[in-house]
């Protein structure tokens, strides 16, 4: 069993539950343990834009050095958006000289200073790199066969260029990992498209009207149900199909699933039933049928 | 130096208009200058190389008796040769003339610092002053010229060059890497502005090069080897296994009829099959086929040959191994063309992997009456005939972020041509073209783009953010700049003006020619402006998209000047070469051969029975490269010696 | 402005006039944001691809055109950099390299800074136990003090 340090972030301790309890069992299958940071705080959700404040980028880099400090030097996260954070948070901090200084400057009260030296890993760069997809497949058989997932990445897993986990515009993981769970991979036009991100607090109108174009797309792919890997994208897309079904009268709702969710179904794993009270569009059918298949 | 005379030097100042005279305080440069010693003259002009300017420097040559001569003004590069010319119709040996650069290196750089400018000026010139007193009269040595020259690249600039130097009377080999000769010209279906059919204007060029006597078409060959310089180079050229006897070939077509292997045809950019025994078009030249080693059944599998029973001319030849052949030539012309950046460079767009999202050399094809679809536009998913074209422009050009920085020049044209031509075939089908900017800077050029405009063509200012397949329409998100609004079209078919880019096998020709790319590949001049047609090696001339993209009338032009400058040289008998090139003290050599492999040209060799280092004076460049490797100081550069340049810099310190 | 004149609306400002073209603003974006608006030649592929231009009363592009001539109060009065979702398809895709996302966080940050938005975000205990910490605490960092 390989430990890895892990970094759930806010959500995955609140509406996301399922997303970690699932990521776990799925991990525990392949071999990994995920050992939570002994003290983790809020990465700040979203990487500070504003390049004349580097007080943002606190909250990101304790959590890297939480991380040396623990002994680590690779931090595992499930959520696209702690993803990113973390990651550009510390290429600032190794490539910023002047943002460097200040923010050690800040950082002065710690035990031990940071070093730049925490990596980021995400699931999927965890399933793709160090356990492969062909280990995955042998190991799933024809897991999912028959399903058709529609990948859907968001933003913070591709964007900016060079930061992500693939190819920016022309992306291949997820659907990699889709086919190595035996199902079938939607040539999902929309995969990299915003979901509206946090508009969902401000305007869950537009938010909706992103679900639905985004959902729509799926469904012309033919796809059985939209996979994530960032819980807002997640609330977005499957909370806002509320919103989306009262303001137009002929969508049609869609199962969102965490990859996870998908990924311990195709290793049998038994999909546990308080999973689903997270979940808005029913998941029950398309679970019977993925179940059927694994 | 023994028995020089009293050095008398002149020294000249020019103006350049403001651009020296605006920031550098000449007045006192002339002051200055006068009180350095051996100065015997020091004046201005504001053009000094203007005819009154070098009538100035003719004058105080003959009236002060002056043997040596500091011009002050540009770079040397663009007027030392007007001096030393100058100074030669004066009787002054050339040589002794030498220029000190205050513009690019001084006036320019300094606009803001006059002052400070000036003192910097007065210390360029001093340098000059002390080098040129030691400057010894040099005089040129000629070398005889092969008139033969070698054309790399059989599209329209290579055909237009061969043509014109064979007509002139010379002889010429043209070397073609594919089958056959016609480049990506001989793909176009029709050319702008004019609407002329490529093939009807191209096709008897193709012949006369076919038939020329003068001209040795070399097809399905690659230049493999170059030794040797201007007048004399010696050239290893590849004639590669076609696996067809071309000599006993009559060019019957009988062998691709009966192949029974059919793959995508570069030619027709995947769009039509050809046999795996081929010529790229039926128009080709030279009309015989060539086997195509990584399909053909016989070189995979050892079967089939049923090319080899049904000739009768028995021309197949399993076995037959490349040959290696050896030309003397006195002149190059580098006409190796482009190629488009691949599609699969562009995500947003598709990544290539949009059946009906194509590039636009693959859209020529479809509108070619000899195209894969006789000329019938049939989208490549399902023959279908698409309702509704997008052409989108710079589909990779002048995006510095990520992609090409430059402008691909012809594409605002061609992708007017095409909506065009596709508006004139498909009745009712709408094409709408999505650009930056119109760049129609041609003669009848943006008269033919008010032609396209007024016929509806519907072009929106705007570069497109995505396209993507939706069930079997293509998806193009795009903006109209002009109303500030989003744009989404549901398009049956997108044409992608990809960016030109050189042929990716320059690198490798670049290694053998020995001449210069720049940072994207394209060959570079050598001067972009005076001398645009040359190389930084004597006797290499340019020809098209090779160096910088082009459409076809400027391509013909400038292979028609490239050959205007092949055609000058070997309208000399001999060569003057350059005398500005390095000896070898011989007491002082030791033989040790260093500077032979410091050396770039192969000018240099080691004398086995001597145990000294010969210097072949009609390769060096005079670069200096071996005057740095010697340990002993037995190289020394003909007037710019170590003494010569340890004295220009005692004058700084 | 829009003014009414015999039941005809009319706007009383057309024209950009010289002395509203201050570069300072744009100077200010680009020290908050790192990116350099002049650089700007108008290909619009930022609004192409915006997912979020549809709602937007003025294109990304033209906010970075309405910057490079200082005309502050119309984008200040735009409700673009409030709908922005800071998903850097415009920045990633820009020919020129210009952080355009990067650079409407600067504008969302000095009107934030100015204290002259109205935009507070106001949630309900019933939004915030409908939303997900990762949606609140990600909209209280991009569109509230």
């Amino acid at each position: 069993m390989t430990k890895l340090l892990y970094y759930p972030g806010c959500t995955l301790k609140a509406d996301a539950q399922h997303f970690e309890e699932s990521a776990m069992c799925a991990l525990k299958e392949l071999g990994f343990e995920l050992q939570e940071l002994e003290r983790w705080n809020c990465c700040g959700t979203v990487f500070s834009l504003a390049t004349d404040n580097t007080m943002f980028h606190l909250a990101p880099l304790r959590n890297l050095l939480r991380t040396r400090e623990e002994g680590g030097d690779k931090l595992f996260t499930l959520c696209s958006m702690c993803y990113n954070t973390l990651k550009r948070a510390n290429k600032l901090f190794n490539e910023d000289p002047e943002k460097n200084d200040k923010v050690r400057k800040a950082m002065y009260e710690e035990a031990i200073a940071y070093d730049g030296k925490t990596q980021t890993l995400h699931l999927l760069s965890l399933l793709r790199d160090e356990v492969g997809f062909d280990t995955l497949k042998n190991k799933i058989g024809k897991g999912l066969n028959g399903i058709k997932l529609a990948p859907y990445y968001g933003c913070m897993l591709l964007r900016p260029d060079g930061l992500g986990v693939d190819n920016m515009e022309h992306p291949r993981v997820f659907e990699d990992l889709i086919r190595a769970m035996g199902a079938e991979a939607a040539d999902f036009p929309f995969r990299a498209e915003c979901c509206g991100s946090y508009q969902t607090a401000q305007q869950p109108e537009i938010v909706a009207e992103r679900t639905r174009l985004i959902i729509g797309s799926a469904r012309k792919c033919g796809a059985d149900a939209v996979a994530v890997s960032c819980p807002l994208c997640a609330f977005n897309l499957d909370q806002r199909q509320a919103i989306a079904a009262r303001l137009h009268s002929d969508f049609e709702l869609m199962p969102v699933l965490y990859i996870t969710e998908c990924l311990c179904l195709a290793l049998g794993i038994e999909f546990k039933e308080p999973w689903k009270a997270f979940h808005y569009a029913p998941v029950d059918a398309v679970i019977r049928k993925m179940e059927k298949k694994a | 130096m023994k028995g020089s005379p009293i050095k008398k030097i002149g020294v000249l100042i020019c103006h350049c208009g403001k651009n020296i005279a605006g920031t550098l305080d000449i007045p006192e440069l002339i002051r200055g200058a006068a009180a350095l010693p051996d100065v015997a003259f020091a004046g201005d002009y504001k053009y000094m190389c203007s005819q009154p300017g070098q009538e100035l420097l003719k004058e105080k040559i003959k009236e002060f008796g002056l043997n040596s001569v500091v011009v002050a003004a540009c770079t040397p590069n663009l007027h030392e040769p007007t001096f030393r010319k100058a100074a030669a119709e004066a009787g002054l040996n050339p040589y002794c003339v030498e220029m000190a650069n205050i513009r690019e290196q001084c006036a320019w750089v300094h606009q803001n610092n006059g002052h400070s400018a000036t003192e910097k000026a007065l210390q360029i010139i001093a340098m000059m002053v002390k080098k040129v007193a030691q400057n010894s009269p040099l005089f040129e040595a000629s070398i005889p010229i092969v008139k033969r020259a070698l054309i790399i690249g059989g599209g329209i600039a290579g055909m237009q060059a061969a043509l014109d130097i064979a007509d002139a009377g010379y002889e010429a080999i043209l070397v073609e890497r594919e089958p056959s000769i016609g480049g990506h010209m001989a793909q176009l279906s029709e050319t702008f502005p004019t609407l002329d059919c490529a093939q009807c204007i191209l096709t008897p060029k193709m012949v006369s090069i076919g038939s020329h006597p003068r001209i040795r078409l070399l097809a399905y060959s690659e230049v493999r080897g170059l030794e040797g310089y201007v007048g004399n180079f010696k050239v290893k050229i590849e004639r590669k296994s076609s696996g067809v006897d071309w000599d006993k070939c009559t060019g019957c077509g009988i062998c691709m009829e009966k192949c029974p292997t059919k793959v995508p045809g570069e030619f027709d950019r995947g769009l039509g099959k050809r046999k795996a025994i081929y010529t790229p078009f039926p128009q080709a030249v030279p009309n015989k086929p060539v086997i195509d080693k990584a399909n053909c059944l016989y070189y995979k599998k050892g079967v089939c040959r049923i090319c080899e029973k049904n000739c009768e001319a028995r021309a197949i030849n399993f076995q037959q191994e490349p040959q290696i052949i050896e030309e003397d030539v006195g002149a190059i012309v580098v006409a190796t063309g482009y190629d488009l950046y691949s599609t699969e460079n562009l995500g947003e767009y598709g990544a290539g992997e949009i059946p009906d999202v194509i590039d636009s050399l693959a859209f020529e094809r479809l509108l070619s009456a000899s195209g894969p679809t006789s000329g019938e536009v049939r989208r490549p998913s399902d023959g279908k005939i698409p309702k509704s074209v997008v052409f989108i422009h710079c589909a990779g050009s002048r995006d510095p972020e990520k992609h090409k920085p430059y402008c691909s020049r012809i594409c605002c044209m061609y992708s007017t041509k095409q909506a065009l031509l596709y508006k004139h075939a498909v009745h009712g089908g709408q094409p709408y073209l999505f650009y930056i900017d119109i760049r129609s800077g041609g003669k009848n050029y943006e008269e033919f783009v008010e032609r396209a405009q007024s016929e509806g063509v519907i072009y929106t200012r705007g570069k497109v953010g995505r396209v993507y397949q939706e069930g079997d329409k293509v998806i193009v998100q795009g903006v109209d700049t002009l109303l500030g609004k989003p744009m989404k079209i549901e398009a049956d078919m997108v044409v992608l003006a990809m960016a030109m880019q050189p042929q990716l096998t320059t690198p490798e020709l670049r290694r053998i020619l020995k001449i210069t790319t720049d940072i994207h590949g394209f060959w570079t001049e050598a001067h972009p402006k005076m001398n645009p047609l040359g190389t930084t090696t004597r006797g290499i001339y340019l020809a098209g998209c090779g160096q910088a993209p082009r459409d076809i009338p400027d391509t013909v032009s400038q292979a028609s000047g490239a050959a205007g400058k092949v055609i000058g040289l070997f309208s000399q008998n001999e060569l003057p070469l350059d005398p500005m090139t390095v000896y070898v003290e011989e007491d002082l050599c030791a033989g040790c051969g260093l500077c032979v492999a410091a050396c770039s040209y192969e000018a240099r060799s080691l004398d086995p029975q001597k145990r000294i280092v010969l210097v072949n004076a009609a390769l060096c460049q005079g670069c200096g490269a071996c005057m740095i490797a010697c340990p002993n100081g037995a190289t020394i550069h003909k007037n710019f010696s170590r003494k010569q340049i340890l004295n220009m810099v005692d004058v700084l310190t | 402005m829009l003014k009414e004149k015999g039941g005809l609306s009319y706007n009383t400002k057309m024209e950009i006039e010289t002395m509203d073209i201050k570069s300072e603003f744009a100077e200010r974006i680009s020290e908050i944001s790192g990116a350099n608006l002049f650089k700007c030649y108008q290909c619009g592929k930022c609004s192409a691809g915006c997912p979020m231009a549809e709602s937007m009363d003025i294109l990304p592009n033209q906010i970075v055109r309405l910057a490079q001539l200082g005309q502050w109060d119309e984008i200040q009065n735009s409700n673009t950099p409030w709908i922005c979702a800071a998903c850097l398809a415009c920045s990633v895709r820009c020919p020129r390299g210009i952080q355009i996302a990067e650079a409407i966080e600067a504008v969302r940050q000095i009107c934030l800074r100015n204290r002259n938005s109205e935009r507070r975000l106001g949630l309900s205990d019933e939004q915030i136990k409908e939303l997900p910490p990762i949606a609140i605490i990600s909209a209280y960092r991009k569109i509230a003090e």
